[in-house]
């Protein structure tokens, strides 16, 4: 007979969390003096694999709609700014992001957590996602600022990597974008500060490798989806900055104790599981608290690999600045490798990070994560024989999140998994319960 | 055989089972091997030069059941993708022995993955087309992508594209799209002497045959059509645009032209219709087909190119063909076209243009409600 589980309410207020929130709140005064008084020139780009080394070496400010939208969801912000895009013609089967950015960019860009300027640059970096191109486009329409296409070929040969014309391609455009940064700051590259940005990248990186292997262990120490996202946010906005490695140094030292201690972000850990797909940003603690009760905690997640896959040994080349930019954005990154790709890599979640089951949480506004999943599941279940749940809501519409249903589904997987685990008990104990 | 007939016998193979058309060609050209192409544009020449058979893989139709596809993409899939699928996983693809690909949008592209992983005999290819259509390294990229494909046609042919060969190539689909356009420019100027439905089919059928043999059909039907002389009806002039990827029912096609208006201009099937100029056969021919994508081809919702904007396209497209009106014909949760739209509704707006935003299924078989709206728009332009 399946335990029955209990509401289990999840917090987390390490120093790490705190350090986060500090981190990002100057992050975002950055942005809103850039918007209010004018304090340097906002270049707009995507998360996944993107050149903010560049970016950086030139003190320009990185602005990212996608986070602008997340934050937008998290604050429950976002279905006014996501009806207004609506009104003026974007439709339901749009993706929300774009629609919570449109309707906050054409209006006067205040949001909750700052105001965003308008760009300089919009610097589409073209990582697989094929919205991230119209959405760049749309907002090229609503301004002045300049917009270039900076196109990353699909990883599509058998091999799995980027053949020698890509990256060459990459590089050359990285030069392009060296030149219109030159043009937009007035001033030269300095390539030996880039050679530092790209440094801190680097230790960044390898320091967010670490801390990511330490959820092979049981008890995982912090669960590597719900508490992922707290860490992606400086990895993303402040990556190739101190401040951003020394988040990642006191980050990797409080998980590392927390390993030491056998402590995990749950009072027991029963279950483990990995997690295929983008969160659902408007009712993140809603949704955790769905599998917290059951004792399962995430231990791997393709999510948190969006804008980099540092795990399986890529490291920034300070010595090769723009070559390793470019393999960053071409190779490891979760959005720019194909879909089978992205089975092989929860394949090996599943294997060395010793997990029981797979959720894929299916989102309709990212398509890129989410087309095709029904195969994904078929391969896992059928080919694998790995138990696998598969929901549905979304990214940032608030209307798609239905809690009862979520429910229900979610309780009957783990009811199911705690069945199957208390039988394999029996079977070892002798075959008696 | 008259024009009308001729059309008739080709709207009846496209109204039965329009991949049967292939079936037949393979198995009475066992040792040619046939490649199929998915949406929107793909480089044939490519596939013909190495004496391979490239064929348009559109989707399924409204007569395919989505019986198993749909438990592999979800309900907010577009059909193309679902029904594509259908085709392989119920074997109605089996005269098939490559497939590409291309980066279109997100879901195309996984179902790429997709075919790969669930049919290995398949040689399934993707074309990443570049988006960056200003750099002047762009170029390189381009002619690089199409010989690594090249390569993995050679293997599948199992002999080698030589320049010669291509360059022939590129000579047949030029004159083929030739005689496209001129379809298209008789349709721009007299309307009433051939409908859009006639021209879809006549355009449909040669992504299911050799380009030669579609080159004769298509003079005939020329022949035939200068022919007529019909007196224009009270209808409306409008340009269609949204219909790139997924292919409406011909009955639709029908029912919207039918219900008051004359469709000047359309994207359908476009990437068969890419270039409206000759691409350049003498010098390097690979470097000619990459050179003619970049900087010799048509607009289109998953080609973005910064150098212009879309919308001034369609607004010029309106002008140009004198059109007083657009008809967008999106299919269901296709994303490249309904971002399209947001831009194009706002252009259009600010240029007083009218239009009718309409979405569509391939799938549909009900067309009662898209021919109303249709009707109802042209009575409120008509009477205005």
């Amino acid at each position: 007979m399946a335990k029955p589980a209990e509401a289990v309410k999840t917090s987390y207020q390490g120093q790490m969390h705190l350090l986060q929130k500090d981190m990002m709140g100057r992050y975002f005064e950055r942005v809103t003096r850039c918007a209010e008084q004018g304090e340097g020139k906002a270049v707009y780009m995507l998360i996944s694999g993107n050149p903010v080394e560049l970016v950086q070496a030139f003190d320009l400010v990185p602005v990212y709609p996608e986070i602008d939208a997340l934050q937008l969801a998290v604050k429950k912000a976002a279905l006014p700014f996501i009806q207004k895009a609506e009104e003026i013609g974007y439709s339901m089967d749009n993706c929300a992001y774009v629609k919570a950015d449109v309707g906050m960019f054409l209006g006067d860009r205040k949001t909750p957590f700052a105001t965003i300027p308008l760009p300089s640059l919009i610097l589409c970096n073209y990582v697989g996602c094929n919205v991230y191109l119209q959405w760049f486009e749309h907002l090229a329409e609503y301004c002045d600022g300049e917009l270039y296409n900076l196109d990353i070929p699909f990883l599509r040969d058998p091999s799995g990597k980027p053949t020698k014309a890509d990256v060459d391609y990459v590089v050359r455009q990285l030069e392009e974008v060296i030149e219109v940064l030159e043009r937009l700051s007035g001033k030269k590259l300095d390539w030996a500060k880039l050679k530092r940005i790209v440094a801190l990248s680097s230790e960044t990186g390898e320091l967010w490798s670490k801390i990511k292997a330490l959820t092979k262990n049981v008890p995982t120490p912090y669960d590597a989806y719900f508490d992922s996202v707290t860490m992606m946010a400086p990895l993303y906005c402040l990556r190739g900055t101190e401040d951003g490695l020394k988040f990642f140094q006191t980050a990797l030292k409080e998980m590392e104790e927390k390993v030491q201690m056998g402590a995990g972000p749950l009072p027991e850990e029963r279950f483990r599981f990995v997690i295929e797909g983008p969160p659902p940003w408007p009712y993140l603690r809603t949704f955790r608290d769905l599998f917290s009760k059951w004792g399962a905690v995430a231990v791997a997640s393709t999510y948190s690999t969006v804008g980099g896959l540092w795990e399986f040994g890529f490291k920034h080349d300070p010595n090769r600045p723009l070559e390793s930019i470019a393999e960053h954005m071409l190779e490891w990154n979760v959005t720019n490798r194909n879909f089978l790709q992205r089975y092989q890599q929860i394949r090996r979640y599943l294997e060395e990070w010793s997990a029981d089951a797979l959720v894929i949480h299916s989102v309709k506004s990212c398509r890129l994560f989410s087309a095709g999943q029904g195969d994904m599941r078929e391969y896992f279940t059928k080919e694998l024989n790995v138990p696998t749940l598969l929901i549905e809501s979304d990214i940032e519409d608030p209307r798609y999140f239905s809690e009862a249903q979520l429910k229900n589904r979610i309780d009957a997987f783990f009811e199911s998994l705690e069945h199957q685990k208390l039988v394999r008990q029996t079977k070892a104990a002798g075959g008696k319960a | 055989m008259g024009i009308d007939s001729l059309i008739a016998r080709y709207r009846e193979i496209l109204d039965e089972s329009p991949l049967d058309q292939v079936a037949e060609w393979k198995a009475k050209h066992p040792g040619t091997k046939v490649v199929g192409c998915y949406p929107v544009y793909s480089p044939v020449e490519l596939i013909h030069a190495a004496g391979m058979l490239p064929v348009g893989i559109v989707g399924g139709g409204n007569r395919l059941e989505i019986a198993h596809a749909d438990s592999r993409f979800q309900s907010f899939v577009c059909s193309i993708v679902k029904s594509t699928l259908e085709l392989a996983m119920v074997d109605k693809l089996a005269f098939l022995d490559g497939i590409v690909f291309h980066s279109i949008c997100d879901p195309a592209r996984n179902l790429g993955s997709v075919y790969k992983r669930n049919f290995p005999r398949l040689m399934v290819e993707y074309i990443h087309f570049a988006q960056n259509l200003t750099s002047p390294h762009t170029i390189d990229y381009l002619t690089a992508e199409y010989r690594r494909l090249m390569t993995s046609y050679e293997q599948l042919a199992g002999k080698p594209i030589t320049d010669d060969a291509l360059r022939q190539s590129i000579r047949i689909y030029n004159e083929q799209r030739q005689l496209l356009r001129e379809l298209y420019a008789i349709r721009a100027e007299k309307p009433q002497n051939l409908s859009t439905l006639e021209s879809y089919i006549l355009t449909r059928i040669g992504t299911l045959m050799p380009p030669d043999e579609h080159i004769a059909i298509l003079k005939e039907a020329l022949a035939g059509i200068r022919q007529r002389d019909e007196r224009p009806k009270d209808r409306i002039k409008v340009v269609l645009e949204g219909s790139f990827c997924e292919q409406p029912p011909l009955e639709l096609i029908e029912g919207l032209e039918a219900a008051g208006c004359y469709i000047l201009d359309d994207d359908f099937l476009l990437g068969w219709r890419w270039f409206p100029a000759d691409v350049p056969a003498e010098g390097d021919p690979v470097r000619n087909l990459a050179e003619s994508y970049l900087h010799q081809s048509v607009y289109s919702g998953v080609k973005h190119d910064t150098r212009e904007r879309k919308s001034k396209h369609l607004i010029d497209k309106v002008k140009e063909t004198g059109a007083a009106a657009v008809l967008i014909l999106a299919a269901k949760f296709c994303e490249p076209a309904l971002f399209d739209y947001a831009l194009y509704r706002q252009a259009l707006e600010k240029a007083g243009i009218p239009h009718l935003y309409l979405e569509f299924e391939e799938k549909m078989w009900i067309f009662d409600k898209a021919r109303t709206e249709v009707e109802t728009f042209v009575e409120s332009m008509l009477f205005d």
